[in-house]
C-alpha cells in the first residue's frame, strides 16, 4: 500500500500504486483529488445547466408549453442546489486541492485520506439529489432555500435531498478542516502568513466559514427531517413552533455561503491580475484586512434576505445598515485591482480577459446588491427577477468567471500544455455577451413587478423573457467550447507548457516542471 | 414568429422618446400610487443615479488602463504596491456616500411601519392558492369573500387567446376607497405566502399562524394588480391580487351592495337539500376550490395529490372524509377547509366527490351533518 504514504519517497516514473479506476478510487494525492473536484462540479454544472435551459425554455413564450408547475417548481429547486452545492462549491475546493500545496510549497494536503473520503462523499450526495427527480411526487419543489413549511409538505424527494444536504454538509466541513491545518502548519520555511499568495488567505477565510456555518445548515434541515416524520413543530405555529424560525437559521448559513463562493473567486482575480499586469498586487495587506472584514460582517446581515416577514423598524434598519457596510470592503478590492491594473504593462490572454469580466460584470452585481440592502427598495424587488438578476450576476459573472479565469490560468501546470487561445477567448467573448443578454433584461422585469419562481407571467414580460431565454441558450451552448479547451490540452494537442508559462507569474506553483509531477515539494522550499 | 416582432417593439419601447413610454415603463419600478411607493421610486432613482456616477468613475479608470497600460503600446509597468492615503481615501469616502443613502431610507422605513390609526382595517389569508378577505373593521365591516384567479385553463394552456389581464385577474377583487389608511392585516392558512402590490408599494409576508401588518393609502383611483411573492407550490403563479380603489361614493355603493348580497346569501345551516341540488351546488365548489390539486376529472396528480375517483376516502366512511376536508392532513397540501368554506358548500362539495365520476354512493351530506362535526 505505497501509494497511500504521502511521506515516501518516490521516483515519478516509477509510481507503485492501484492503477485504471482504484487509482482514482484509492488516490491520496492532492492532485488526483483536484482533478476529481473539478470533474464533478463540470458534470454537475452541465446537469444544472440542463435544467435551468429547461426553465427558459418554458419561459421563453407566456402560457404552459413545455412543463407543468409542479415540475417546474422542481427544476427551479434542483438547480440552485446543484448549481450551489455541486458545482461552485467543489469546483473552489478543486482549485484549493491542487493550488494550495503547490503555493504554500506542501508536498500534499495535511489528512491525504479524509480528503480522498470528503471527495468519495459528493458523488454519493449527488446520486441522491438527482435521483430524487426519479421517486414518487419528484423532486423537492420548495425552492433552494427549502423554507418550512413548504417543504414540510414535500414528498420522499425532499427527504433525499436532505440527506444529501447532509453528506454534502460533512464533505464540505471535512474539506475546509484539511485546508485550514494545510494552510496553518505546512507551509514552506519562510512563507510567513503575509507573505501567502491571497488565494491562500480567501480560501483560509472561506474554510473557517465553512466549518462555521455548514452544521447550521444541517441543523435547519434536520429539524424539516423531524417536523416531517417525528411529529416536531419547530416550524408549526400550531405546535408552538414559528415558520420564520427556519429562515432565521437558513440565512444564518445562507448568507456566509454566498461569501463562501466568492473569497476564493476574489482570490483567483487577485493571482491572476498581477501576473497579466507585470506588477505587484496593489494593497496585499488591505486585501487580506477586506477579505476577514467581509467574512465577520457576512454574519450580521442575514436577515437582509427576510425584509418583508415584517420585522420591527429597528431590526429592519439594523440589518440594512449592517448589510450596507459589506459594501466599504468589497468597494476596496476592486479599487485594489483596477490600481493594480494602473500603470501596469498588460497583456490580454484568456485568464485576463476572465478576470477582467469578472471585475466588470461581478461590480454590476454589486451595486445591484446595494440596492436590494437599502430595505424599502428591497419590499418593492424581494422575490422578483432583479434578485434573480443580482445573484446570477454574482454567482455567475462572479464565481463562474472567475473559476474560468483560474481554469485557462492553471491549466499549463495541470496539463503541460497550452490551451488555445483562440478557443479560450472564443469561450470568454461568447460567454460574457450571453451573459448579459441573458440576465440583463431580468433587472427590467423584476423592477417591472415579475415575481421570481413562477412558471407563467403576465404579456407585459414576455419581450424580456424571450430575450432572456435565446440568451440562456447562447450561454449554455458556450459552456461546450470550454470541453473542447480542455479536452485538447488533455489529450496533449497545443504547444508545450514551460514551468512558468507566464512571463511574470509569481509564485511556487511556477518553479515545478508542467505538467506538475505526481509529488511535488518533497523537500520543502525555502522563501526568501 | 411574432418573436421578432415584439423584440422590433420592446427596442423602440427602451427609447424614452416614444410613445410605448407614457402609461408603464416596461423597464422600471410601476408608477407608484401611494406615498411610500413614490419614496422607494425616487430612492431607486437617486440609488442609480449615484450608482451609475460611481460605475462611470472606476470602469472609467480601468478601461482607460486597459487600453492605454497595455505591454503592445509599449507601456512599462512601474512598481507601486501599496498607498496609505488612497487607501483610506477609497474607504472613508464610501462611507460617507452610504451614509447619505441610509437617511432617507431610514425615514421611510419608519413611515412604512407605521400601521397605527388606520381608516379601514382588512384581514388578508394566503391559501394554496387563492386569496380570502375580511373587512374586519371601518367601512364594510362585515364584508368577506375569497378571491380567486379568474383566467381561464384554455388561455394558460394556449387554446385560447390571451386576454389583457392575463394571470393578473380575479373574479372577486378588494376594493377600497381612495385616500383613506388601509391597513392589511396578513395570515396563512397553510404555507407562506407575500401580498405583493407594486404600485401601492407593498409586500409582505403572510405567515401561517401568525399575523403580520402593513399599510397602504392609495392617492388615486384604479385598479392596481399585484401577485404573490413567495413560494407557495404548485400554482404559486396563479394566485393573484387586484385591488380597485374607488372614490369615497363608489366605494359606499359598493359597500351597501357587498352587504345586501350577503344579507341575501345568508344560508340556512339546517336546512335539508335534495342529492341533486347538493351535487350542483358541490360541483361549483369542486371547481373553484379542489380542482387545483385533485382535478376536475377527480384522477389528481399522484403521488403529492391523490384521486379521488374511486378512492376510499370518497366511497367509504363519510365521517373520515369529513374529517379530513375540515382539518386537513398534516404534512400535505390537503388543508383544512372547515374555517374556509361555509357548512353548506362542505356539505355540497363532499357529497359531490361521493357522487361524481364512478363514485356513485347516492349518499347525500347535510349542512347539519358538517356543523355536527365542526362544532
Amino acid at each position: 500500500m505505497s501509494a497511500v504514504t504521502p511521506d515516501q519517497v518516490h521516483d515519478d516514473h516509477h509510481h507503485h500504486g492501484p492503477t485504471g479506476l482504484m487509482r482514482w478510487i484509492t488516490t491520496t494525492n492532492h492532485k488526483d483529488i483536484g482533478t476529481m473536484y473539478l470533474i464533478f462540479s463540470f458534470i454537475m454544472f452541465l446537469s444544472g445547466g440542463v435544467m435551468a435551459l429547461t426553465i427558459r425554455a418554458e419561459l421563453f413564450q407566456p402560457g404552459m408549453q413545455i412543463v407543468q408547475p409542479e415540475f417546474f417548481n422542481q427544476l427551479t429547486t434542483m438547480h440552485g442546489l446543484v448549481m450551489v452545492f455541486g458545482a461552485i462549491m467543489p469546483a473552489f475546493v478543486g482549485f484549493a486541492n491542487w493550488m494550495l500545496p503547490l503555493m504554500i510549497g506542501a508536498s500534499d494536503m495535511a489528512f491525504a485520506r479524509m480528503n480522498n473520503w470528503s471527495f468519495w462523499l459528493l458523488p454519493v450526495a449527488a446520486i441522491l439529489l438527482i435521483g430524487s427527480f426519479f421517486v414518487p411526487g419528484g423532486a423537492t419543489a420548495a425552492g433552494w432555500t427549502l423554507y418550512a413549511p413548504l417543504s414540510v409538505q414535500m414528498g420522499m424527494g425532499m427527504d433525499l435531498t436532505i440527506f444529501a444536504v447532509h453528506i454534502m454538509g460533512i464533505s464540505s466541513i471535512m474539506g475546509a478542516i484539511n485546508i485550514v491545518v494545510t494552510v496553518l502548519n505546512m507551509r514552506a520555511p519562510g512563507m510567513t502568513m503575509m507573505k501567502m499568495p491571497l488565494f491562500c488567505w480567501t480560501w483560509l477565510i472561506t474554510a473557517y466559514l465553512l466549518i462555521a456555518v455548514m452544521p447550521v445548515l444541517a441543523g435547519a434541515v434536520t429539524m424539516i427531517l423531524t417536523d416531517r416524520h417525528f411529529g416536531t413543530s419547530f416550524f408549526n405555529a400550531a405546535g408552538g413552533g414559528d415558520p420564520v424560525l427556519y429562515q432565521h437559521v437558513f440565512w444564518f448559513f445562507g448568507h456566509p455561503e454566498v461569501y463562501i463562493m466568492i473569497l476564493p473567486a476574489f482570490g483567483i482575480v487577485s493571482e491572476i491580475i498581477p501576473t497579466f499586469a507585470r506588477k505587484p498586487l496593489f494593497g496585499y495587506a488591505s486585501m487580506v484586512y477586506a477579505t476577514a472584514s467581509i467574512a465577520v460582517l457576512s454574519f450580521v446581515v442575514w436577515a437582509h434576505h427576510m425584509f418583508t416577514t415584517g420585522m420591527p423598524a429597528a431590526t429592519q434598519l439594523f440589518f440594512m445598515y449592517a448589510t450596507m457596510l459589506i459594501a466599504v470592503p468589497t468597494g476596496v478590492k476592486v479599487f485594489n485591482w483596477v490600481a493594480t491594473m494602473w500603470r501596469g504593462s498588460m497583456t490580454f490572454e484568456t485568464p485576463m480577459l476572465w478576470a477582467t469580466g469578472f471585475i466588470f460584470v461581478f461590480t454590476m452585481g454589486g451595486f445591484t446588491g446595494l440596492i436590494c440592502a437599502i430595505a424599502p427598495i428591497d419590499i418593492q424587488v424581494q422575490d422578483t427577477y432583479y434578485v434573480v438578476a443580482h445573484f446570477h450576476y454574482v454567482l455567475v459573472a462572479g464565481s463562474l468567471f472567475a473559476l474560468f479565469a483560474g481554469a485557462y490560468y492553471w491549466l499549463p501546470k495541470w496539463t503541460g500544455v497550452m490551451y488555445s487561445e483562440f478557443i479560450g477567448k472564443l469561450h470568454f467573448w461568447c460567454s460574457i455577451i450571453f451573459f448579459n443578454i441573458t440576465f440583463f433584461p431580468m433587472h427590467f422585469l423584476g423592477l417591472a413587478g415579475m415575481p421570481r419562481r413562477i412558471p407563467d407571467y403576465a404579456l407585459q414580460f414576455a419581450d424580456f423573457n424571450a430575450l432572456a431565454s435565446i440568451g440562456a441558450f447562447g450561454f449554455g451552448l458556450s459552456q461546450l467550447i470550454f470541453i473542447v479547451a480542455v479536452v485538447k490540452c488533455v489529450r496533449g494537442e497545443g504547444k508545450k507548457a514551460a514551468a512558468s508559462p507566464w512571463e511574470d507569474a509569481q509564485g511556487l506553483e511556477w518553479t515545478v516542471p508542467s505538467p506538475a509531477p505526481h509529488h511535488t515539494f518533497e523537500i520543502p522550499p525555502v522563501v526568501k | 414568429m411574432s418573436v421578432l416582432a415584439r423584440f422590433a417593439v420592446t427596442a423602440l419601447s427602451a427609447v424614452p422618446a416614444t410613445g410605448a413610454w407614457a402609461e408603464q415603463s416596461s423597464v422600471n419600478l410601476q408608477t407608484p400610487v401611494t406615498s411610500v411607493a413614490t419614496e422607494i421610486y425616487d430612492m431607486h432613482t437617486l440609488m442609480m443615479i449615484i450608482c451609475l456616477v460611481i460605475f462611470v468613475a472606476v470602469f472609467g479608470v480601468m478601461f482607460w488602463s486597459v487600453f492605454h497600460h497595455r505591454k503592445s503600446k509599449g507601456a512599462v509597468a512601474a512598481h507601486f504596491h501599496e498607498n496609505t492615503m488612497v487607501e483610506i481615501a477609497w474607504t472613508v469616502i464610501p462611507v460617507l456616500i452610504l451614509l447619505g443613502m441610509a437617511w432617507p431610507a431610514t425615514k421611510t422605513v419608519i413611515s412604512m411601519k407605521d400601521t397605527s390609526n388606520p381608516d379601514i382595517t382588512i384581514k388578508a389569508t394566503g391559501y394554496q392558492w387563492k386569496w380570502g378577505y375580511d373587512y374586519i373593521k371601518g367601512e364594510g365591516e362585515g364584508i368577506k369573500f375569497v378571491s380567486n384567479m379568474s383566467t381561464p385553463q384554455d388561455q394558460i394552456q394556449n387554446r385560447a387567446a390571451k386576454g389583457e389581464n392575463y394571470l393578473l385577474e380575479v373574479d372577486n377583487p378588494m376594493v377600497v376607497p381612495v385616500g383613506k389608511k388601509v391597513r392589511i392585516l396578513l395570515t396563512a392558512n397553510d404555507v407562506i405566502h407575500a401580498w405583493w402590490v407594486p404600485a401601492l408599494g407593498v409586500k409582505q409576508d403572510a405567515i401561517p399562524g401568525f399575523i403580520r401588518d402593513t399599510w397602504f393609502r392609495a392617492d388615486q383611483e384604479g385598479i392596481f394588480r399585484g401577485n404573490c411573492a413567495e413560494l407557495c407550490g404548485k400554482d404559486h403563479g396563479f394566485m393573484p391580487i387586484e385591488v380597485h380603489v374607488l372614490s369615497a361614493e363608489k366605494y359606499a355603493a359598493w359597500v351597501a351592495d357587498q352587504q345586501g348580497k350577503l344579507a341575501a346569501t345568508k344560508e340556512d345551516p339546517t336546512k335539508e337539500w335534495a342529492l341533486a341540488d347538493l351535487v350542483a351546488k358541490g360541483e361549483q365548489v369542486f371547481a373553484a376550490n379542489c380542482a387545483a390539486c385533485h382535478q376536475a376529472n377527480g384522477q389528481g396528480m399522484p403521488p403529492a395529490f391523490p384521486p379521488l375517483d374511486g378512492a376510499a376516502i370518497a366511497t367509504g366512511d363519510k365521517a373520515e372524509q369529513i374529517k379530513v376536508v375540515t382539518q386537513g392532513r398534516d404534512g400535505t397540501a390537503m388543508a383544512a377547509f372547515g374555517k374556509q368554506l361555509s357548512a353548506t358548500d362542505l356539505a355540497a362539495v363532499i357529497t359531490y366527490t361521493r357522487n361524481a365520476w364512478s363514485n356513485q354512493t347516492g349518499e347525500a351530506i347535510q349542512p347539519a351533518d358538517i356543523t355536527a362535526v365542526l362544532n
